[in-house]
């Protein structure tokens, strides 16, 4: 016997890539499921195009275009992203502009800069924001909660509309129109197939933090900022909605437990994790109430993106031992 | 429950042998005795080819500045006096003895009995320190530091707390276990000795809870003999890798965290003393017993029995193995030490020295290391490094061979312990990388200094 020589450690604990990957894909089911529930067919033909698309364009470019031998598809992060993607669109959204989605998050988003590990923006929300900025009628007819079919389906004011409406028109009626927080809160609202059911999200938030996917970090520095800053504008005017109804509706939830919290895309340390979260809270609640869009949680996300570089050569962790200076 | 403050991992514990009683090694054919079993300068043979040796028959003398002497475990004569593979993979200065008989020197009292503290009657801290010098003891966790070294605090400093590592963190490793189960009060008086030795009225046993009838049996035997042993307290900790880091035991005991290097524990009021070397340095302090014999688990999921080994140093790991059901078939890598830290060996034909806390048979399945995959940034390392390093960062700058980078980033810090490249899920190896680095700039640090001198 010649036996092996190499430098410890000699265990490993077994974690993987694929663990990760797949752990939040699991994480997303109970979300997935609620969309299924509210939005029946339309949900199902979205999700199953998104991820779809993104798996074969990932497996196309990487060994068509970059020459790799590697098959790359199995690690996971294809199905993620098509995933995440597809809880961003709407669920009458055509094909063809889900797989142009795919085509930009995969593509663009991830590939271009040499893969998974070396994207610095979050490739389904590059997919995401690509295709409102494009298409953006048809990515903001979101069909009501119930409309279970494809096509054709009974569209109509989103409670973010709602919310800023009441903010450009002064008046609080806009607000009365919103869906109580209950129905928010388990999904009886319109949206994208991951804006429904924040307790759905929140659920599988829980469960990635069980597993150690991920840390409280992000999340919880997220929905703090959020609740906080939109408590303010609502105590000082109360035509900006509440801060529970704010947390609840649109992408917040999603994006702050799924989205933000995306290993490549965000800070390494604690503390820089943390910045990271109440900055893209503060952005959010800012392009919200006061820019042109009625959602700002994917661009506040990119935004803080562009940032994390910066912030993991600012902020380092306490060194063992350091001394205050 | 008390535990370190920064990073930590939980690897399998896979204890073993820790229902298994210490057993006696029979006495080898021949015994290899490295003039390099610590750190510092080699001993210096003062024996030759064809000299009568006993037990405890000085073999090596200490070297110049920080050494240890060497003595013979075993009674024989010397078969030749020339360098020898050891388990660093070269070739080095070593004592070969043939064994014959099993004669000791007159010196040593070889009985059981234990003998207290009051019975030394009124010695002083001098010469608690100069048996230990003189009986060659080194930290036996693994580090091999020279003990009475570490015994003579430097000026300006003084030793607040005794802290005995209990801890072995180690996946596997259990003498450390098994010798308090079997040799507690031993280990009390040896405390008692250290604190004379620096003159230190607090001591502590860190203990994780892993091992709870240790932490009973200890805290037991202090409870009904307190006025016997005073200024004694165990403290149970939590288990979490690397607590039996000698800065991660020091916060973890008494919540204070020694600063970067060239900071030592005893700028915090530290000192810290593995409890083999504890018990090692009762036996040479009571007994006048040179470190001639340890404790070395023997183990591996393959293992016919995995065995605490009470082995004469200079004995031959195959030997261990044998009494131990012999080497499975399917064995891919041997480790001396544990599995986090342990280093692989490239044969069995090296001895046990002074360090060798454990002998581990890994299978082939368990020695493959996986593919690395792209680093993924998920920061499970950061998180996970007991020194609040970024051990995805240094990697990449050692890869680059950015050294000012690595320098800045306070590679030198590293205990490598291995928390990193065990947690990634890309299974990157992040501490081979990070090894390179340290050494490197460590170099880079040191001809800085010769330059500064220079001038």
């Amino acid at each position: 016997m010649k036996p092996v020589i190499s430098l410890s450690p000699h265990v490993h604990s077994g974690d993987s890539v694929q663990k990760n990957m797949y752990g939040v894909c699991i994480a997303l089911v109970p979300a997935l499921v609620a969309s299924l529930c509210f939005f029946g067919l339309g949900a199902a033909i979205v999700m199953l195009a998104s991820v779809a698309s993104c798996v074969c364009f990932e497996w196309a470019i990487t060994r068509f275009i970059l020459g790799r031998k590697q098959l790359t598809i199995c690690d996971g992060s294809a199905v993620l992203t098509g995933m995440l993607l597809g809880f961003n669109l709407p669920s009458n959204l055509p094909l063809w502009i889900i797989v142009i989605g795919a085509l930009v998050a995969i593509g663009v988003g991830k590939l271009t800069f040499g893969g998974l590990g070396q994207n610095p923006f979050n490739p389904a929300l590059v997919g995401r924001v690509f295709l409102l900025i494009s298409f953006p009628v048809q990515m903001t007819s979101w069909p009501l909660s119930g409309q279970m079919g494809y096509v054709d389906a009974e569209t109509g004011a989103t409670p973010l509309a709602l919310m800023k409406l009441a903010i450009k028109e002064g008046d609080t009626s806009y607000l009365d129109q919103l869906p109580s927080s209950l129905d928010m809160l388990l999904g009886q609202t319109g949206g994208s197939l991951g804006e429904v059911s924040a307790l759905c999200l929140l659920l599988g938030c829980c469960f990635m933090l069980w597993r150690k996917i991920i840390t409280w970090h992000i999340p919880v520095s997220i929905l703090a900022t959020v609740f906080v800053l939109a408590g303010l504008f609502h105590l000082i005017d109360p035509t900006y909605a509440n801060p529970v109804q704010v947390i609840l509706s649109g992408g917040l939830v999603l994006g702050a437990c799924f989205m933000a919290t995306d290993y490549v895309t965000s800070p390494m340390t604690a503390r820089g994790q943390l910045i990271y979260g109440v900055a893209i809270g503060v952005l959010t609640v800012l392009i919200r109430d006061f820019g042109s869009y009625p959602e700002g949680m994917s661009f506040a996300i990119l935004i803080m993106n562009g940032f994390t570089p910066l912030i993991n050569t600012y902020v380092k962790p306490k060194r063992f031992g350091e001394v205050k200076k | 429950m008390k535990t370190f403050h920064i990073g930590g991992v939980h690897p399998a514990e896979n204890k073993l042998s820790a229902a298994s009683p210490i057993r006696v090694a029979a006495l080898p054919k021949q015994a290899v005795f490295s003039m390099f079993q610590h750190i510092g300068a080699p001993a210096v043979p003062v024996v030759k080819r064809g000299d009568e040796v006993k037990v405890g028959t000085l073999l090596g003398e200490a070297g110049k500045g920080l050494s240890v002497p060497v003595f013979s475990s075993v009674s024989g004569k010397v078969a030749k006096v020339e360098p020898v593979l050891d388990s660093s993979g070269t070739r080095r200065m070593a004592v070969v003895v043939d064994v014959a008989g099993d004669e000791w020197e007159e010196s040593i009292d070889r009985t059981d009995k234990l003998v207290t503290f009051k019975d030394l009657g009124s010695i002083t801290a001098e010469e608690v320190v100069s048996r230990i010098k003189a009986a060659g003891i080194v930290g036996m966790g693994g580090a091999t530091f020279p003990t009475g070294v570490k015994l003579m605090p430097p000026p300006g400093t003084k030793a607040e707390a005794i802290i005995v590592n209990a801890v072995e963190c180690e996946p596997y490793l259990t003498a450390d276990h098994r010798l308090m189960l079997e040799k507690p009060e031993q280990i009390l008086v040896g405390i008692q000795l250290i604190k004379h030795a620096v003159n230190c009225s607090k001591a502590y046993i860190g203990i994780e809870m892993n091992k709870p009838d240790a932490i009973k049996l200890l805290s037991d035997m202090l409870r009904e003999k307190a006025a016997q042993y005073p200024g004694i307290e165990v403290v149970p900790l939590k288990v979490k890798y690397p607590q039996g880091g000698e800065k991660q035991l020091i916060d973890a005991v008494i919540g204070r965290q020694v600063p970067a290097p060239p900071a030592l524990p005893i700028n915090v009021g530290a000192i810290v003393q593995n409890v083999g070397t504890v018990y090692a340095i009762y036996e040479a302090v009571t007994k006048r017993k040179p470190l001639i014999e340890r404790i070395i688990t023997v183990t591996g999921k393959s293992v016919a029995q995995p065995t605490n080994f009470l082995a004469r140093i200079g004995t031959p790991m195959q030997q261990l193995i044998d009494e131990a059901g012999g080497l499975p078939a399917d064995t891919g890598k041997i480790i001396g030490g544990g599995p986090m830290m342990g280093r692989a060996l490239m044969s069995l034909d090296v001895p046990v020295t002074k360090g060798s806390s454990g002998l581990l048979l890994m299978t082939e399945a368990e020695s493959r290391r996986a593919t690395p995959q792209p680093c993924i940034r998920c920061a499970k390392c950061v998180g996970a490094c007991p020194m609040g390093l970024e051990p995805y960062l240094l990697a990449a700058q050692a890869r680059n061979k950015d050294w000012e980078g690595c320098e800045k980033n306070d590679v030198t810090s590293c205990i490598e312990c291995g928390s990193c490249a065990f947690t990634c899920p890309s299974s990157r190896p992040l501490l081979d990388n990070i090894r390179v680095a340290k050494q490197t700039v460590m170099g880079i640090i040191k001809a800085r200094h010769m330059e500064a001198i220079k001038k």
